[in-house]
C-alpha cells in the first residue's frame, strides 16, 4: 500500500476486458486516476461506463486486463477483494440503503462489523457525516420515510463511514425528481473540493464542466475520449463524442 | 378552486351523504340493491339456522360430563398424578418469564399484556375446576405480576440479549422438569417421555418441532442458494426428498428405521423423540421453501450495497438479507408453523398419545360410548385456540415490525 497518495495514481486500469456471455461490455478499457482527482464517465446508455466502475470493485468481475487500486492488485483473491471494497465507497442509482435499519444504523453497520469500531464511536462519526449532507434531524427514520434525495445523501453518508480512499458513483441522481438533484450534487461537489479521489458516471453535464478534473467518453464498450473539461465542450476531437454532446445539449 | 357548486367553505366539509351513520352503512353495504338485500337476508337466514341448530346440541342434547371425568387425562396424558406439581411450576415459571419479557421487550402493560393476565383469571371460572386448580391459576398469574415487576427494578442494557437467555435457561429448567432426574424415590423421579401425553404432548412436539426446525430450514434455505455445488445438491436434494414424502410415512420411518442410523451402542431413542425428529426433519424442509421465497425477494441491489460496503458473506446474510427476507415472509412461516401443530396428531397412528391419540382412547372406554361429538368439538377448541392465538401473534409481530417498510 501507498502512503504519499497525493502524486500517485490511485486507480490503474489496464486493456480491462469483460464478457457477459457472448457480449463484449468493456473492450481494452485504460485508465489511470490520481489521488485527488475527479474524473466524470459520460457516453450513451449501454456504453459500458457503469459496468466500468462496478469492476473496480469487483461488483462485476473482469476476465482480461488489469486493475490495481491503491497498489492493491484486483485478483480473485478474497483478502484483497475486501480489502479494496473497504478502501472504495460505491454510492447506487438506485440508493440501496437497507429498508429495516433505521438511518443510523445504516451508516454504523459497515463501521461497527467491518471495522470493528466501537457503536458510540461510530455514531459519533455518523453523525458528524449527517450535519455533512445536512440531515442530522433524520437519524432516527428509516430509509423509507426519507425523499429520495435524502435517501441518496445517507447513501453518501454510509459510503463516507468506512473512510474511503476513492468514491464511486454510479448514476447518482438518475432516479431522482428533478428537484431533488441539486440537493445531492452539492454534496458531491463539496466531497470533491475536500480532495477526496472521485470516479462518476452521470448524465449531468453542468456537474461534469463545473466539478471534474477529467472527463472520460465511453461509447461501445471502449473509451472513446479523455480530456479536461474545457477541452470536452469546446474542442472534442472524436466524431461520436460531438454526436453524443450535440444529442444532450 | 370555486366552482358552480358551492362555496370553498361548504366544498371543505364531508358531503352529508357520506358521512358514516349505522343506517347508513346497512344502506351500503348490506342493502344497496334488490338483489344484494336478498342476499343479506339469505345469508343471514342461513346463519341462524346454523346457529341455532349448533347452541341447541351444545346446551340442550351434549352430555359434556365427560370432559371434567377425563380432564387430567386430556391437558396429560399419563403423567403420574403424584408428579403433577412440576407441570404447575413449569406454567408458574411460563408466567413469570412472560411477566419478564413483557417488561423487558415491550416496557409498558397495556393491550395485549392485559389479555394475557385474564386468561389465568377466566379459566379460574371453569366450573368443573377443582380449588386446588384453581390456586394454582391465582399462582400464576402472581408469578407474572413478580417477574413483571421484579424485571422492572433491573437495570439491563442488551434488553433483546438478556431475554434470549430468560428463554434458554428457562427451556433448561422446564425440560429437567418434566423428564425428571435421579432415583425413582427422590424428589423428581423420572418421568419417560413415553408418559407425557395430552395437550402437554402435543404443546411440546409443536414447540420443539418449530424450534428445532426452524433453524435448520434457514440453513437448508441459504444453502440451497449456495456457490458451491456440494451443499446446494445436498440441500436441494434433502428438500425435494422431505418434501415428496408423507408426514405419516416420515413418522414411521422414524419408529423402524431412526435407530439404524445411529452408531452402534447408542442409547435406545425414545418414541416421543423419533416423532419429534421425524417432524422437526418434515417441518424443516418446508421452512427452507418458505425462507427461499422471502431471500428471492431481495433485490440485487442489497446484495451489492452490502458488498461495496466490505462486508463478508455472513456478516451481510446476518445483518442485510436474512432479516429482511425472515420479515417478509413471516405471515407464510406462521401459517406453516400452525400447520405443524395441527399435524402433530399424526403421532396417534405411532401408538403416541397427543391430544387426538387422548380422545380417541376417551371415546374407546365402555363408560364413555357415544361421546364422540363432545369429546371432539372440546380438542377442536382447544387446537383452535392455540392456533388463533399463533395468528393473532403474526399479526402483531408484523405490524410492529412494519414501521420501516419501503
Amino acid at each position: 500500500m501507498s502512503e504519499n497518495s497525493t502524486t500517485e495514481e490511485i486507480i490503474i486500469c489496464q486493456d480491462v476486458c469483460k464478457w457477459f456471455g457472448d457480449f463484449q461490455a468493456l473492450k481494452d478499457c485504460s485508465l489511470r486516476v490520481m489521488a485527488q482527482e475527479v474524473v466524470v464517465i459520460i457516453g450513451p446508455s449501454g456504453s459500458g461506463k457503469s459496468t466500468f466502475i462496478r469492476c473496480i470493485n469487483r461488483l462485476e468481475e473482469h476476465q482480461a486486463g488489469d486493475i490495481i487500486v491503491d497498489g492493491i492488485p484486483l485478483t480473485r483473491d478474497v483478502r484483497n477483494i475486501e480489502q479494496i471494497r473497504s478502501e472504495a465507497g460505491m454510492v447506487f442509482q438506485q440508493f440501496n440503503l437497507f429498508p429495516h435499519l433505521t438511518v443510523m444504523e445504516n451508516i454504523t453497520l459497515a463501521p461497527i462489523q467491518v471495522r470493528k469500531m466501537k457503536k458510540e464511536e461510530a455514531q459519533e462519526t455518523a453523525m458528524g457525516l449527517l450535519n455533512r449532507v445536512g440531515i442530522p434531524e433524520q437519524a432516527d427514520k428509516y430509509p423509507g420515510q426519507l425523499s429520495g434525495g435524502q435517501q441518496q445523501r445517507v447513501a453518501i453518508a454510509r459510503s463516507l463511514a468506512m473512510s474511503p480512499k476513492i468514491m464511486l458513483f454510479d448514476e447518482p441522481t438518475s432516479a431522482l425528481d428533478p428537484e431533488m438533484i441539486k440537493e445531492v450534487l452539492d454534496v458531491m461537489q463539496e466531497l470533491a473540493e475536500t480532495g477526496m479521489t472521485m470516479l462518476v458516471v452521470t448524465h449531468e453535464m453542468g456537474f461534469a464542466r463545473e466539478v471534474a478534473d477529467r472527463i472520460v467518453f465511453m461509447d461501445g464498450g471502449e473509451i472513446m475520449e479523455v480530456g479536461t473539461p474545457e477541452h470536452f465542450f469546446t474542442n472534442a476531437q472524436h466524431e461520436r463524442t460531438k454526436l453524443f454532446l450535440s444529442q444532450i445539449l | 378552486m370555486t366552482t358552480a357548486a358551492g362555496t370553498p367553505s361548504d366544498r371543505s366539509v364531508l358531503p352529508v351523504t357520506e358521512r358514516y351513520t349505522v343506517l347508513g352503512w346497512l344502506r351500503r353495504n348490506l342493502f344497496s340493491d334488490l338483489f344484494n338485500s336478498l342476499l343479506t337476508i339469505v345469508a343471514i337466514g342461513f346463519v341462524i339456522f346454523i346457529a341455532r341448530l349448533l347452541l341447541r346440541w351444545a346446551f340442550v342434547n351434549a352430555e359434556w360430563g365427560v370432559i371434567p371425568a377425563n380432564f387430567n387425562l386430556i391437558m396429560r396424558g399419563q403423567y403420574p398424578s403424584a408428579e403433577a406439581w412440576r407441570l404447575w411450576l413449569i406454567i408458574h415459571l411460563l408466567g413469570a418469564v412472560v411477566g419478564m419479557m413483557w417488561r423487558l421487550i415491550s416496557g409498558q402493560f397495556s393491550g395485549a399484556a392485559r389479555v394475557l393476565v385474564a386468561i389465568p383469571f377466566v379459566l379460574m371460572l371453569i366450573p368443573f375446576f377443582a380449588m386446588e386448580t384453581r390456586l394454582n391459576l391465582l399462582i400464576t398469574a402472581a408469578a407474572s405480576g413478580v417477574g413483571y415487576l421484579f424485571a422492572g427494578s433491573l437495570y439491563i442494557q442488551r434488553r433483546g440479549r438478556a431475554t434470549a437467555y430468560l428463554l434458554l435457561v428457562y427451556l433448561v429448567v422446564m425440560l429437567i422438569l418434566l423428564r425428571g432426574a435421579g432415583a425413582d424415590e427422590g424428589l423428581m423421579p423420572p418421568v419417560q417421555p413415553i408418559l407425557w401425553g395430552g395437550l402437554l404432548l402435543s404443546l411440546l412436539l409443536a414447540f420443539f418441532g418449530i424450534t428445532l426446525s426452524f433453524p435448520l430450514g434457514v440453513l437448508l434455505a441459504l444453502g440451497r442458494q449456495s456457490k458451491l455445488p456440494a451443499i446446494r445438491v445436498i440441500s436441494v436434494v434433502y428438500i425435494e426428498f422431505i418434501r415428496g414424502v408423507p408426514l405419516i410415512s416420515l413418522l414411521f420411518m422414524g419408529q423402524v428405521m431412526l435407530q439404524l442410523f445411529l452408531p452402534d451402542g447408542f442409547p435406545l431413542v425414545d418414541r416421543v423423540l423419533r416423532a419429534l425428529v421425524a417432524i422437526t426433519l418434515f417441518s424443516a424442509a418446508y421452512t427452507a421453501e418458505n425462507v427461499r421465497g422471502g431471500l428471492q425477494s431481495i433485490s440485487r441491489g442489497q446484495y451489492e450495497a452490502a458488498q461495496a460496503l466490505g462486508l463478508s458473506t455472513f456478516q451481510s446474510t446476518i445483518h442485510i438479507i436474512l432479516p429482511q427476507a425472515l420479515r417478509a415472509v413471516i405471515p407464510v412461516l406462521v401459517g406453516q408453523f400452525i400447520s405443524l401443530f395441527k399435524d402433530t396428531t399424526l403421532v396417534a397412528l405411532v401408538g403416541i398419545f397427543d391430544l387426538l391419540g387422548i380422545a380417541r382412547t376417551i371415546i374407546a372406554n365402555p363408560d364413555w360410548l357415544g361421546t364422540q361429538p363432545e369429546v371432539f368439538a372440546f380438542i377442536a377448541v382447544l387446537f383452535w385456540i392455540f392456533s388463533y392465538s399463533m395468528s393473532y401473534a403474526s399479526r402483531r409481530i408484523e405490524q410492529r415490525l412494519g414501521v420501516g417498510e419501503r
